[in-house]
C-alpha cells in the first residue's frame, strides 16, 4: 500500500479547514442557484455518492491496508436496509433509517472482515468478493428484501426530514451534499484519531503495530465495520437520491470495480483524492459518450459505441497509473507546493 | 430420503471434478503470471475471451481449424507482447495493487477490442469431441468432460516439464524465487515477463477454445475469472498444483452442494458457493492446502 507519513498536526488545524468550508460555502450557497437539472440529476448527486463510499473504502484500504472488492454489496445492504426500515418500522423518521442502514452494513462488513483476520493481500481481496456475490444473490433470491415486487425493482421513499421535503432535482443534491459533508467531516477527523493512527500503524507493519501495543484483530475489524457503515450510507444516498429506485443490479462487481478505481486514481489514504477520482469517473463517462455519439453516432451502433468507450475507459486508467501512480491527490498535493511561496518543511 | 443413492453421488462427483479441471485450466493462467511478476491478472478471463472469439470468428470464416489456432496462438503471443511492453515496463516496482487495477484496465480493453471487432453475438463451437455421454461401472461421464480434463492435463504435465527441464524454465523459477537474485544473476527480467505473458495467453487459448466450446463463445467466458479466483485462494496463488487441488475440490463440493444444499435455499448458490467454501477452509485451517505458502503472504 502507499506509505503516506503520518500526519502529525493536531487534528483540528484551523488553515486545513479554510479551503474545504469555502467549497462547501459554494456548494450550497452558489451551485444551486446556477445549476441545470441535468448538473444535479446526472453529475453532482452521483458524484457525491460515489465519493462517499470511496472515502469509506478509503478508510479501509487506503488507512488500515485491507484491500476490499465488495463495496458494492454494502452498498447494496445499506439500500436495501434503509427501504426495509423505512418500509416496516412505521413512523421511523428517515435519518434513524439511513443509520439503521449504515449500522447494518457495518455489522455484515464486520462478518466479512473476519477473514482479514487471518488472509492478506489479494488472499483476503478475493474473499471479499464473497460478500459481493452473496449479497447479490441473497437480495435477488428472497423477495421480502424488495417487498414482495414482482420486477425486483422499487420505488424509493421521498427524502423528508424533520417534516421538510427534500425534492427534486436541487433538494435531491442538498440532500445528498448534507449527508456526504457531515460524514465526510467524521472520516477526516477520525484520521487524525488514535483510532486513525492504529489503522495506519496496521497497514504500514502489522508487526510493530502489534509491539507498541496497537490492538491488531479489533482494530482490522473495526475498519471493515466503520467502512462498510460509509459505504452502506453511500448506498442509500446512491439509490434514494440519485437512482430513486432500490435494485439489486446496480450494485453488481463492475460498482465494486468503479470504488476502487475512484480510490486507486484519487490517492490511497486521501479524503481528498476520494473526491477527485469520483469526479474523474462521473465525468469521464459522461465526456466520452457526448465525444463518442458526436464524433461517431452517425457510422457506429450503440453497442459498438458501448464497447470504444469500454476501451478508453480502460486505456485511461492504465495511462493514469503510470502517469501518476499516487493518485490525483499527489498532483494535487504537488501543485500546492509548488504554488506555495514559502517551503513546506525546513 | 429413503436410501443414499451412492451411485448418483459418484456421478455427481465426478462431474463436480471434471468441471474442477476446467476451472484450474483458467487458475492456471492466473499462477504463472503471479508466481513470475507478483501481478494478480485479472486480465486473463478477458484473454480467454479473446482467444476463443478470435478462434470461432475465423474459423466461420472458412479457415481451416489448424490456421484458425495458428493465428490466434499468434495474437495472443502479440498481445502478451505488447502487454509486457506497454503496461508493465512502465509500472515496474510499483505497489501490487496498482499492478492489479492496471489489470482490470487491461480487461476493459480486451473485452472491448475483442466484442469491437468480432461482435457481440453468441457464437457455438464445435471441437470436434462428442458429447455423449458413456457408461462406467453404472456410472454416466461426459466425454467430452473427460477429453477436456485429458487436454487439461496434457497441458499441466506441458508446463511442469517445461518449468523444470528448460533453460527459460529455470529462469522462470528463478525469476519467481527471487526477484532481486535473478536480476543479479543477469536474468532479463522484461523479456522472462514476457515470455510469462505469453505463455499465459497460451493457457487462455486453451481454456478459452475449452470453455467456449462446452458455453457457446460469448462475454460471459470472461466471468470465469470469477470462478478461478476461489481456487487459486484455496490452492494458493503461486502453486501450479495448489491450482489443480484447488479446481478439483471446488469442482467437487461446487456440485455436490447444488445437488444436496442447493434446493434448500431455492438454487443459484453457485455464484458464491466457492467463495465461502474457500474461505470456511482457510478459516479451519489458515495454512491452506499447501502448508506455510497461504498465510501471511503480503
Amino acid at each position: 500500500m502507499s506509505a503516506r507519513p503520518l500526519e502529525t498536526r493536531s487534528p483540528w488545524p484551523a488553515r486545513a479547514w479554510l479551503g474545504p468550508l469555502a467549497l462547501l460555502a459554494a456548494a450550497y450557497g452558489v451551485v444551486p442557484f446556477i445549476g441545470s437539472t441535468y448538473l444535479f440529476d446526472a453529475i453532482l448527486t452521483p458524484f457525491l455518492a460515489l465519493s462517499l463510499a470511496a472515502v469509506g473504502l478509503n478508510l479501509l484500504t487506503g488507512y488500515a491496508g485491507q484491500l476490499s472488492l465488495g463495496s458494492a454489496a454494502f452498498m447494496a445492504v445499506g439500500a436495501f436496509a434503509a427501504y426495509n426500515f423505512n418500509l416496516r418500522v412505521p413512523g421511523l423518521p428517515l435519518v434513524v433509517s439511513i443509520g439503521l442502514a449504515g449500522l447494518s452494513a457495518a455489522a455484515l462488513g464486520l462478518l466479512f472482515g473476519l477473514p482479514s483476520l487471518r488472509l492478506r493481500g489479494f488472499y483476503l481481496a478475493v474473499s471479499t468478493l464473497a460478500a459481493q456475490f452473496f449479497v447479490q444473490w441473497a437480495l435477488t433470491k428472497f423477495s421480502w428484501f424488495s417487498n414482495d415486487n414482482p420486477s425486483g425493482v422499487i420505488d424509493a421513499p421521498p427524502l423528508t426530514v424533520f417534516g421538510f421535503a427534500f425534492e427534486g432535482p436541487i433538494g435531491r443534491y442538498l440532500f445528498a451534499l448534507t449527508v456526504v459533508a457531515a460524514l465526510t467531516a467524521l472520516a477526516a477527523r477520525l484520521v487524525g484519531t488514535q483510532t486513525g493512527h492504529n489503522f495506519i500503524a496496521i497497514r504500514d507493519n502489522e508487526l510493530a503495530a502489534r509491539v507498541i501495543g496497537v490492538p491488531v484483530l479489533r482494530t482490522k475489524l473495526l475498519a471493515f465495520a466503520i467502512s462498510s457503515f460509509f459505504v452502506g450510507v453511500a448506498g442509500v444516498l446512491w439509490a434514494f437520491a440519485y437512482l430513486r429506485t432500490v435494485e439489486p443490479a446496480g450494485f453488481n462487481l463492475d460498482r465494486s470495480f468503479q470504488i476502487v478505481f475512484i480510490v486507486i486514481i484519487g490517492g490511497l489514504a486521501s479524503i481528498r483524492g476520494a473526491f477527485f477520482g469520483a469526479a474523474l469517473l462521473v465525468i469521464f463517462p459522461l465526456v466520452l459518450s457526448r465525444a463518442g455519439s458526436f464524433l461517431l453516432g452517425g457510422r457506429f451502433d450503440s453497442g459498438a459505441l458501448e464497447m470504444s468507450q469500454r476501451i478508453v475507459l480502460g486505456a485511461l486508467i492504465i495511462f493514469f497509473l503510470i502517469a501518476e501512480p499516487d493518485g490525483l491527490a499527489a498532483l494535487w498535493d504537488r501543485l500546492a507546493k509548488r504554488l506555495s511561496p514559502k517551503p513546506n518543511h525546513p | 430420503m429413503p436410501d443414499f443413492d451412492y451411485l448418483f453421488f459418484a456421478e455427481v462427483l465426478v462431474g463436480g471434478l471434471l468441471a474442477g479441471v476446467m476451472y484450474s485450466l483458467v487458475a492456471i493462467g492466473f499462477v504463472l503470471i503471479y508466481k513470475t511478476s507478483g501481478v494478480l491478472n485479472f486480465a486473463q478471463g478477458s484473454m480467454v475471451l479473446l482467444a476463443a472469439l478470435t478462434f470461432v470468428s475465423i474459423l466461420e470464416r472458412g479457415a481451416p481449424f489448424w490456421a484458425a489456432f495458428m493465428i490466434t496462438l499468434g495474437l495472443m503471443v502479440l498481445l502478451g507482447l505488447s502487454i509486457e511492453r506497454a503496461v508493465l515496463r512502465p509500472l515496474v516496482n510499483k505497489p501490487p495493487i496498482v499492478l492489479f487495477m492496471a489489470t482490470l484496465g487491461l480487461s476493459y480493453i480486451i473485452e472491448g477490442v475483442a466484442q469491437l471487432a468480432w461482435g457481440t453475438q453468441v457464437h457455438g463451437l464445435d471441437l470436434g469431441i462428442d458429447d455423449t455421454p458413456f457408461e462406467v461401472g453404472g456410472i454416466l461421464i461426459s466425454k467430452f468432460d473427460l477429453a477436456a480434463a485429458g487436454i487439461a492435463g496434457a497441458m499441466v504435465a506441458g508446463l511442469t516439464v517445461f518449468f523444470r527441464y528448460t533453460r527459460i524454465g529455470l529462469a522462470f523459477r528463478a525469476v519467481a524465487d527471487d526477484q532481486f537474485a535473478a536480476l543479479a544473476v543477469g536474468l532479463r527480467l522484461t523479456r522472462i515477463w514476457a515470455a510469462v505473458w505469453v505463455t499465459a495467453g497460451i493457457v487462455a487459448l486453451v481454456a478459452g477454445l475449452l470453455w467456449g466450446a462446452r458455453l457457446g463463445v460469448q462475454f460471459s467466458l470472461s466471468l470465469v475469472v470469477l470462478k478461478a479466483l476461489p481456487v487459486l485462494v484455496l490452492g494458493g496463488f503461486d502453486s501450479i498444483a495448489g491450482a489443480i487441488v484447488g479446481g478439483l475440490l471446488i469442482g467437487a463440493f461446487e456440485k455436490l452442494s447444488e445437488v444436496y444444499i442447493g434446493p434448500f435455499f431455492g438454487g443459484g448458490i453457485e455464484t458464491w458457493f466457492a467463495y465461502v467454501l474457500a474461505l470456511v477452509f482457510l478459516l479451519v485451517r489458515p495454512s491452506g492446502l499447501f502448508g506455510q505458502k497461504l498465510i501471511e503472504r503480503a
